[in-house]
């Protein structure tokens, strides 16, 4: 048994992390905030990085990786909040023309609901009538639709990466803030109310690490479901408890903590809600 | 990343089964609970089946995931727990292991491995409890020997027991940390009165010691005078690292029950309760997960257990105690019934949060030694 990442796998996480933090920093990040849409040329950016065709097999053009992969890139794009459909859009590499490359953009009916469906160039699944919602998140536009899609297993593992993404995120962000904010005469971080907060969300992320990256592995349907409960949990629980370590600052739109927390509620309704994947586990339970 | 075993693990997993389902149903009946010199005589005796079979030094000299293997395949066959050799297999041995002298290793270790001799662990005191390093049973040197006076609590197996590690304060004007040494003190050595502790749960599981100028030759010693916090350190991290594999084993089949108790009674039908067992499901094959992460992490690090087993201990012990509140959920009524299936474990859980650290001493150990938050006032 060798759960750890290889040292590929490592090196991939790494360049992703890399490109992201270059082509995608936090002043880009606020840009994207007050004009919201797809950045067309870093889209084909990562596609020439291999982002989107990252698991298609390299006779078709594609990287030949797998899941664990895909994970660890998904994770990293999580955590940098970068916004689009990105996962409806690999999931459509190989099958919509230009989705590999990064030269479309693909979105796809999820659940009750629908991303970026004005700024795709192709939208799988039913949206007649899609009615537009306006989304609390202010980096993911939001259509309704009239008959809800059934999620693949595939998306919701990568949604739970995103979602590790996040929590681990804002765990770096809390303790940051914990280590330099000062009250009473020292950082706020040395008193336990604060400190044991921090530590809960450092658990949670760890917890999720260990079930996302499991299902990246067995790809089993239990697995999967179980990664996605304990990501969901990560991503949400840590964001607001980085918002409460934050204080004042936190309720802010200036701060950015506000958009983590955003873009897990918007990732944990994928999918159908968190019932459907504590019904597949309790099943699990008596097959 | 692989979950799989490599060939060598594979054989030691085939092996091990095959002979688990040769030799279990050798085994004789579990003593009673309240029976400590049976309970004694079953464990040690399960451990020389293991030492003449080749896996006595398992805990030992086997890498992580061997050791995990181990774990894993014994609990899931129902074969019997360290019990009895807990602090010898687990706290006592690894510690002499690192830090003994050749003389200490030869006198101590093989009796453990071979089943012959019960550890137990002379740590906490009535006053030292979370805050461990203000210790205050004083040793002080006369000849050829240290002379002890004070009194230990918490000490599992002392009725049993034959050895004790033991730590005492042998320099009180050093910082609290510095002056403490690290000693194994002989159970029949005169000045020693062990009182066991009533639990709870009502049984007797651990004991409170006192020394009453106890005489403990030097030789005794591991590590310097005075170094018995370092030494000591080492033990706690063999502890919080892989103590509770078979335990997680546990939950997951205990879990898998309760579903079908569940089905039985009716409960099942109820979604609020079918889902929480779900989300039972999820939090015990993630620390499933975990576990094989921290192993295969130490694999690659080629060292001991670290920090990453606190972030196990403190979600693992609070899952345990949902687990056996889900329990008691499924059952209703009967859950106020000692002799129902699961009362004495929901009962026993409560200790999990505070044993071994508590959960507010592990959150301070996360935030301070991974996140790096400053120490507090």
């Amino acid at each position: 048994m060798r759960f750890q990442p290889t040292d590929e796998q490592r090196a991939l996480r790494d360049a992703v992390r890399q490109l992201l933090a270059r082509r995608f920093d936090g002043a880009a990040l606020r840009a994207a905030v007050a004009r919201p849409g797809v950045d067309r040329a870093l889209w084909r950016e990562l596609g020439a990085a291999g982002f989107f065709a990252l698991r298609m097999p390299e006779a078709e053009g594609g990287v030949g990786l797998g899941l664990p992969e895909a994970v660890l890139a998904f994770e990293e794009t999580g955590r940098a909040l970068l916004p689009g459909p990105l996962v409806a859009t690999h999931l459509a590499a190989g099958t919509v023309p230009g989705a590999a490359t990064g030269e479309a953009v693909v979105a796809a009916v999820d659940g009750e609901l629908v991303e970026w469906l004005e700024a795709a160039d192709v939208v799988r699944g039913d949206t007649d009538g899609a009615v537009a919602i306006r989304s609390v998140d202010p980096l993911t536009p939001l259509h309704a639709v009239r008959s809800p899609a059934a999620a693949d297993p595939v998306a919701v593992l990568l949604t739970a990466a995103e979602q590790l993404g996040t929590a681990g995120r804002v765990c770096e962000l809390a303790v940051q803030h914990a280590r330099t904010r000062e009250q009473f005469g020292r950082p706020v971080g040395a008193f336990q109310a604060v400190k044991h907060l921090c530590a809960d969300m450092l658990v949670r992320t760890e917890v999720a690490r260990a079930a996302v990256y499991a299902a990246a592995v067995t790809a089993g349907p239990a697995d999967i479901a179980a990664a996605r409960l304990l990501a969901d949990e990560a991503a949400v629980r840590g964001a607001r408890d980085c918002l409460q370590v934050h204080g004042g600052m936190g309720f802010t739109w200036e701060s950015e903590v506000h958009l983590h927390l955003k873009r897990a509620w918007v990732r944990a309704q994928r999918a159908g809600a968190d019932t459907e994947s504590e019904e597949v586990l309790a099943a699990d339970l008596l097959s | 990343m692989d979950l799989s075993d490599t060939p060598e693990e594979e054989e030691f997993r085939a092996r091990l089964r095959e002979w688990l389902a040769k030799v279990l149903p050798t085994l004789p009946p579990k003593p009673s609970p309240d029976d400590w010199p049976a309970r004694r005589a079953y464990d040690l005796g399960w451990q020389r089946t293991l030492y003449d079979a080749g896996y006595g030094e398992v805990h030992w000299d086997a890498s992580p995931a061997t050791r995990l293997i181990f774990l894993e395949e014994t609990e899931r066959a129902g074969a019997p727990y360290v019990g009895a050799g807990f602090v010898g297999l687990l706290h006592a041995g690894p510690t002499v292991a690192a830090e003994g002298t050749p003389e200490q290793r030869a006198r101590w270790l093989p009796p453990i491995l071979r089943g012959e001799e019960v550890w137990c662990q002379g740590f906490s005191e009535p006053d030292a409890g979370s805050d461990l390093a203000s210790l205050r049973t004083r040793a002080w040197r006369d000849g050829d020997a240290y002379v002890v006076s004070g009194s230990k609590i918490w000490t599992s197996h002392a009725e049993v027991a034959d050895w004790c590690e033991l730590l005492v304060r042998t320099d009180p004007t050093a910082a609290k940390h510095r002056g403490i040494t690290w000693l194994a003190m002989p159970m029949s050595a005169p000045g020693v009165t062990v009182r066991p502790l009533r639990t709870l749960a009502g049984s007797a599981e651990f004991a409170e010691v006192f020394l009453d100028e106890v005489r403990v030759p030097v030789a005794n010693r591991v590590g310097a005078e005075n170094d018995g916090w370092r030494v000591t350190m080492v033990t706690l991290s063999f502890e919080r690292g892989t103590a509770f594999v078979g335990e997680v084993v546990s939950c997951r089949r205990v879990l898998g029950e309760l579903a079908r108790t569940a089905r039985e009674n009716g409960r099942w039908d109820d979604p609020v309760l079918r889902r929480r067992l779900g989300r039972l499901n999820a939090e015990f094959r993630a620390l499933w997960r975990l576990t094989q992460w921290n192993v295969s992490e130490a694999e690659r690090t080629g060292g001991v257990p670290g920090v990453g087993g606190s972030v196990f201990k403190l979600r693992y012990s609070h899952a345990r105690q949902e687990l056996y509140d889900a329990a008691a959920d499924v059952l209703g009524p009967r859950s106020l019934d000692l002799d129902g299936p699961w009362t004495l474990d929901r009962l026993s859980s409560l200790s999990y949060t505070i044993a071994a650290g508590t959960s507010q001493i592990q959150r301070n150990i996360v935030a301070e030694r991974i996140l790096g938050l400053p120490k507090g006032p």
